[in-house]
């Protein structure tokens, strides 16, 4: 769209497009997150740091790490200036419009830090020669890709939410890490993981890259780590950056004995398997074997349907819910099964490394294998997937078919969380905005030929069936009243199909690579 | 990338922005007794579907027509009927009789914000595309470029989406036949154009180009031979559309002629509120609606718009092209919105419609004059709690077509067709007057930004309750008035591009 102006001038109007765009959802459905982070606008305001992670007048406490509710904090210090009366802790549910305006306007500032970190993440994308034209520039496809993310875009500025914020953080510091200024994008994603704790997910890629690409300083002949190449002041910086922002952030309230609390409201164990609505991973799948299967017991006389545990697993409250024929999963199983997952991309990359772009992978199989067996997992979390793999999507073709899959159906899958009627049109022509956008963009970027297996094209437009169907078919039907969760499982389930698809297709690619690497 | 993929996406951006715009309120949103024209548009539906079709412009105990009485034509009349069938089958309460009245809840905002959007995906958009892709010059960006402008174009978002009217669909039509006319489907651009009449009166601002273009067209081929085919053709198409829309009305004169007076309400006076036109901005230094009577008035504004109106009009009879009609298209227009009477501050819609046409051909006076016209409705906006969506659309489209059509650059006087100046100015030292306009176009911004943060911010002294809307709707009155003699001069001088010459030859 943006005409041959000179060079660079695409990018401030893709930022300010999307800037501008943001600012007409500020009268949009909001959800409870809203109330959310103002009550914690105004516990970080109006109590001392000890009652911080004490105080629980609303329901929503303070559970994210200290340096978020820094953040909170410097918020805070401008909000009073539009309305005093959303600092005071006791007024519960307060949006006035003040305060609307207010945090809407502030998820539209903060996002200035990912702004800037998509444009250090086009700096790094290589440059093809011979594109003219603008469109079919990866940098650009890049800069539209990121800025103009569906989920983004729903999540922060109608759900509501930072992580645009957050975003900024993790692709600043794999930028730097692709730059190869790697004790900045150390300190970056120190940073990011004491403003909330869900990029722990990641942490492994970084710990295990961080030790094998930047603190051992040579590789053997064959590839493999040399044990004598150690580098100990490289090892000292990390560990001196890592420890002063952890002790920065958790310090003080290691001083005032406060450590249990904290770390008890940042791992609230006693939430399910699951969110109220299914993350579509493979516990979606697990939970929905385990009705049909009830069901049949049902049907065929093997089962007492009094006998079963009564839970409608995706009709509303978070709790802990027994499986009705298949073993009940607990919090450790859960834990084993993420870090088995995570385990042979870790591996990978520590035989054998292969720069940034391999680090990056394996980042993004850390997220998505987190995001496939976790316990508890949001829909949102996806998002942790399709930002970083849309920089290798602009790079290499395979991983655009990859990405088409997993964009689509997980933009997808977070249609429910924007559930009212009003924001539907919004919802769906941004989703097909941008689903047209990346299919015509990464196909022009990487030309000749399709990007898809017919199979797959028929699975995403399968997607559209499943829409029409949920969101216009079901609610004027008769079901409606008898089984209010369906649309939610079909989404879920359709959706995790192609999530788990893309999963195992990219360690596919992983491990085709490394076979490559041997043969060489 | 292809140029579907390009426009679908345009389309879709404008459909983002145009229901982000709808999530704000509307005009006379809880406010009894009167509301606003949301209020209007749900009591049409109430009474065209409750009452008979003969009594729908009457005065009975069940037509209140001092509440927000039917004052538009038949098709306005047809589309609040089907919308009232829709709205019944929803919801009874909606359009229930009497008992409707000022009926607000989120769910009926939801129904009649989809309605208009419903509205403008059938007439307005694919009017809008095929338009920008037929008659842009340049590459297919460039094309799509012009229909994202085309289609960002604040003002008529924020009154159909904001304070809410339907706009879209008689501009849409007018859009219709200028399409056809300008693909040569002479009957077909009438037929269009007759609905757009039809669906609103103030369509008539536009009718004398179409008439002077097809008239013109005519003569051309030759007005004793094949060109009479072609105009008792034209003129029988007019009227079967027409017959066709009165239809029901036709059994009664006293019916049809009802219509008419409804239609056009002559008592209400030279002007209503403030309205960026000559005669409010003149009443600010003489009194007219005191000096003269109601009568006399209603002769002077005639005789003026008449005036006003003329030369374009001959002009494009002596000469019919596409290029000529077009400009003759924001000429009449704006001719009828300054100088005649009763004029609403939303008819500038019916000028910025034809000057989005131009939107490629001179971009940085077309720009000029649309943000010019989005901020001539300010006052109505303040009123409809408007200003957020204002702002942001406003300054979408001021970056967003500044960017895309590089109007900023394109501004030398060959491109801004300003040698008619040079001769018209001989007597002056020579200047750069690129550079002027440009210049003159920034402070006119600033001003702009100016008045529009002063009318959101300032509280106006206890003297001059009025004081920031007379203000804007002057300030916005020198503007149009600046792009009347512009774009007359742009007529006169002739040479359209060469492009677009080559096109209509």
């Amino acid at each position: 769209m943006a005409a041959p102006v000179d060079g660079g001038s695409w990018f401030p109007a893709l930022a300010v497009g999307v800037s501008l765009l943001k600012c007409l959802f500020i009268n949009a459905y909001r959800s409870t997150d809203f109330e959310v982070h103002r009550n914690w606008l105004a516990v970080t305001h109006s109590l001392p740091v000890s009652k911080w992670y004490y105080e629980n007048t609303s329901e929503w406490t303070l559970d994210y790490p200290p340096l978020f509710a820094w953040f909170e904090f410097s918020l805070s210090q401008v909000a009073q200036h539009f309305d005093r009366n959303m600092l005071q802790v006791e007024n519960l549910n307060y949006a006035s419009p003040p305060t609307v305006l207010f945090q809407r306007l502030s998820v539209i500032f903060t996002d200035l830090v990912f702004i800037f970190a998509v444009r250090e993440c086009c700096r790094c994308v290589q440059v093809q020669k011979g594109s003219q034209d603008v469109l079919s520039r990866p940098s650009f496809v890049l800069a539209a890709l990121l800025l103009w993310n569906f989920g983004l875009l729903i999540v922060d500025h109608i759900h509501f939410q930072y992580n645009g914020f957050l975003f900024g953080f993790l692709l600043l510091s794999v930028a730097k890490h692709l730059q190869s200024q790697h004790l900045q994008g150390a300190l970056l994603f120190a940073i990011l993981l004491n403003l909330k704790h869900i990029y722990l997910y990641v942490a492994p890629a970084y710990g295990i890259y961080l030790l094998r690409s930047y603190c051992f300083t040579q590789d053997n002949k064959d590839g493999s780590v040399s044990w004598t190449s150690l580098s100990p002041l490289r090892l000292l910086g990390l560990c001196a950056i890592v420890t002063s922002v952890c002790a920065l952030s958790f310090g003080p309230f290691i001083a005032m004995g406060q450590l249990p609390q904290v770390l008890s409201r940042l791992f609230p164990f006693k939430r399910g398997l699951c969110h109220a609505y299914w993350a579509p991973n493979i516990w979606a799948l697990y939970n929905a074997l385990d009705k049909v299967l009830a069901m049949l017991g049902v049907r065929l006389k093997l089962l007492e349907e009094a006998e079963l545990p009564r839970a409608s697993m995706t009709g509303g409250l978070v709790q802990e819910f027994q499986h009705a024929v298949l073993p009940s999963v607990s919090p450790p199983i859960t834990l084993v099964c993420t870090l088995l997952s995570i385990l042979p991309a870790v591996a990978s990359i520590w035989r054998r490394p292969r720069g940034a772009r391999g680090f990056l992978r394996c980042l993004l199989l850390c997220a998505l294998g987190s995001f496939m067996f976790g316990w508890h997992v949001h829909e949102k979390a996806i998002l942790l997937a399709i930002l970083p793999l849309s920089i290798l999507a602009v790079e290499s073709r395979e991983d655009a078919g990859i990405f088409l899959v997993l964009t689509t159906t997980g933009h997808y899958s977070l249609f429910p969380l924007v559930f009212t009627p009003a924001e539907l049109p919004i919802k769906a022509a941004l989703m097909l905005a941008f689903t047209v956008f990346s299919f015509a963009a990464l196909r022009k970027l990487h030309s000749q030929g399709s990007l898809l297996h017919p199979l797959e094209i028929l699975y995403l437009l399968g997607l559209v069936v499943v829409a029409i169907a949920c969101e216009i078919v079901f609610p004027l039907s008769p079901w409606q009243q008898r089984l209010p969760f369906l649309p939610l499982l079909a989404t879920s389930v359709y959706c995790s199909l192609g999530v788990c698809y893309s999963f195992l297709r990219l360690y596919v690619s992983l491990l085709r690579a490394e076979g490559k690497h041997k043969q060489l | 990338m292809q140029t579907w993929s390009l426009v679908s996406i345009c389309v879709l951006l404008g459909v983002v922005v145009r229901w982000g715009v709808s999530l704000n309120s509307y005009s006379g949103a809880g406010k009894p007794p009167m509301f606003g024209d949301y209020e209007a548009q749900r009591h049409w539906q109430e009474v065209t579907h409750n009452l008979p079709l003969h009594q729908w412009y009457f005065n009975t105990t069940n037509n209140d027509l001092n509440y927000w009485g039917l004052d538009y034509p038949p098709l306005t009349a047809y589309h609040s009927w089907i919308c009232a069938y829709v709205a019944k089958m929803i919801n009874p309460e909606w359009v229930e009789l009497h008992k409707s009245r000022g009926y607000e809840s989120p769910m009926h905002k939801l129904f009649m914000r989809s309605t208009v959007l419903v509205a403008d995906l059938l007439i307005y958009i694919p009017a809008v595309v095929l338009y920008c892709l037929y008659f842009t010059d340049g590459s297919s960006k460039k094309k799509v470029s012009t229909m994202l402008c085309f289609l960002l174009y604040p003002g008529l978002t924020l009154i159909d989406y904001g304070h809410f009217q339907y706009n879209g669909v008689s501009l849409g039509f007018a859009l219709w036949g200028i399409l056809a006319l300008g693909l040569g489907w002479d009957a077909l651009g009438s037929i269009a154009f007759s609905f757009a009449l039809n669906y609103k009166q103030m369509e008539l601002y536009h009718a004398l180009p179409f008439f002077c273009y097809l008239l013109g067209k005519c003569i051309k081929v030759g007005l004793m031979g094949r060109g009479l085919f072609l105009l008792v053709r034209i003129a029988a198409t007019v009227l079967v559309t027409f017959a066709l829309c009165w239809l029901p009305f036709l059994s009664d004169p006293g019916q049809a002629l009802q219509v008419v007076r409804r239609i056009f309400p002559v008592a209400r006076g030279l002007f209503e509120d403030k309205v960026a036109n000559t005669w409010c901005s003149l009443n600010t230094l003489i009194k007219i609606r005191s000096i003269l009577s109601a009568n006399t008035q209603l002769y002077l504004s005639l005789a003026c718009t008449l005036l006003a109106v003329l030369p374009s009009c001959i002009r494009l009879l002596t000469k019919p092209t596409f290029w000529h009609f077009r400009l003759a298209l924001v000429n009449s227009s704006l001719a009828f919105f300054l100088f005649s009477y009763q004029v609403h501050e939303k008819s500038i819609l019916l000028a910025a419609l034809p000057a989005c046409l131009l939107l490629n051909d001179l971009p940085l006076m077309v720009i000029w004059f649309l943000q010019a016209s989005t901020f001539s409705m300010l006052p109505l906006f303040l009123k409809d709690g408007l200003l957020v969506p204002y702002i942001v659309t406003s300054l979408a489209f001021l970056f967003f077509s500044i960017y895309l059509l590089s109007a900023l650059d394109r501004c030398s006087e060959d491109e801004l067709r300003l040698g008619a100046y040079n001769k018209l100015l001989f007597c002056l030292p020579k200047m750069d007057l690129g550079c002027l306009v440009r210049w003159k176009f920034y402070i006119s911004v600033a001003v702009m930004a100016g008045l529009s943060i002063a009318s959101a911010v300032l509280v106006p002294p206890p003297r001059l309750p009025d004081l920031f809307p007379v203000l804007v709707s002057v300030a916005a009155f020198l503007q149009f008035f600046g792009t009347f003699i512009y774009f007359n001069i742009v007529q006169f001088s002739g040479t359209s591009s060469r492009k677009s010459q080559k096109k209509n030859n």
